[in-house]
């Protein structure tokens, strides 16, 4: 799973039946101080509601995303990103990468 | 899943077995900013899309998902025709995570 913000809603009506009635969401994947990482991608929203602003986990891989939505995993769900949560909080402890070399 | 813009159609005379009536496109990948995200890619269609349209993406063994017959050999599918991407400039604008408070963050 990664980090990423929500940018904005995208609108779309001719769409496959897998994604009637989802909620599909432009999201930023950042970094753990919330800088851009990579380019934006796409995401549904069907647990969560997530808004503008918010910062979630997104699940980028389709199997678990099966899961999520309680279907079997050999189910043809064509949707590959989920979001899994909104992020309250990250503590990162800023020593935590000195701290593993120091260990090695 | 991403955005893309339909640049064009495939031809192919000659191709594997399971991509035997499948509409091919020639797409670029787009991101929120409707701005080029790497090289064209060539996708299958499932929504009738055509050249011009703004569409969205799923990737890798998903995309074989949005069709009707199973284990179709494709990386790449247009899943929707994108109406429109609601992204405002403040959302764009890079800010801090939520932070941690004091006493979590010092905790050693």
């Amino acid at each position: 799973m990664i980090l990423a913000k929500v940018l904005g809603s995208v609108v779309s009506t001719a769409k496959h039946p897998s994604y009637a009635g989802l909620k599909l969401l432009a999201v930023q994947p950042i970094d753990e101080r919330g800088a851009p990482l990579g380019s934006s991608l796409l995401a549904v929203d069907r647990i969560t509601s997530a808004g503008e602003g918010d910062t979630v986990i997104l699940l980028k891989e389709g199997t678990g995303v099966r899961q999520l939505f309680g279907l079997p995993k050999e189910a043809k769900l064509p949707i590959q990103v989920c979001i899994a949560g909104v992020v309250d909080q990250v503590s990162v402890d800023a020593n935590a990468f000195e701290d593993a070399k120091g260990a090695r | 899943m991403y955005l893309g813009r339909v640049m064009g159609t495939v031809v192919a005379e000659t191709k594997v077995e399971g991509l035997g009536g499948q509409k091919l496109l020639v797409v670029q990948p787009l991101d929120d900013q409707r701005a080029p995200v790497g090289g064209i890619e060539v996708a299958v269609d499932t929504v009738r899309a055509g050249p011009g349209d703004l569409v969205f993406l799923v990737g890798s063994r998903e995309a074989s998902l949005a069709l009707e017959e199973s284990f179709v050999p494709v990386d790449a599918a247009i899943v929707g025709i994108v109406d429109d991407v609601n992204v405002s400039q403040r959302a764009k604008a890079a800010s801090a995570l939520p932070a941690a408070p004091d006493k979590l963050r010092s905790a050693r």
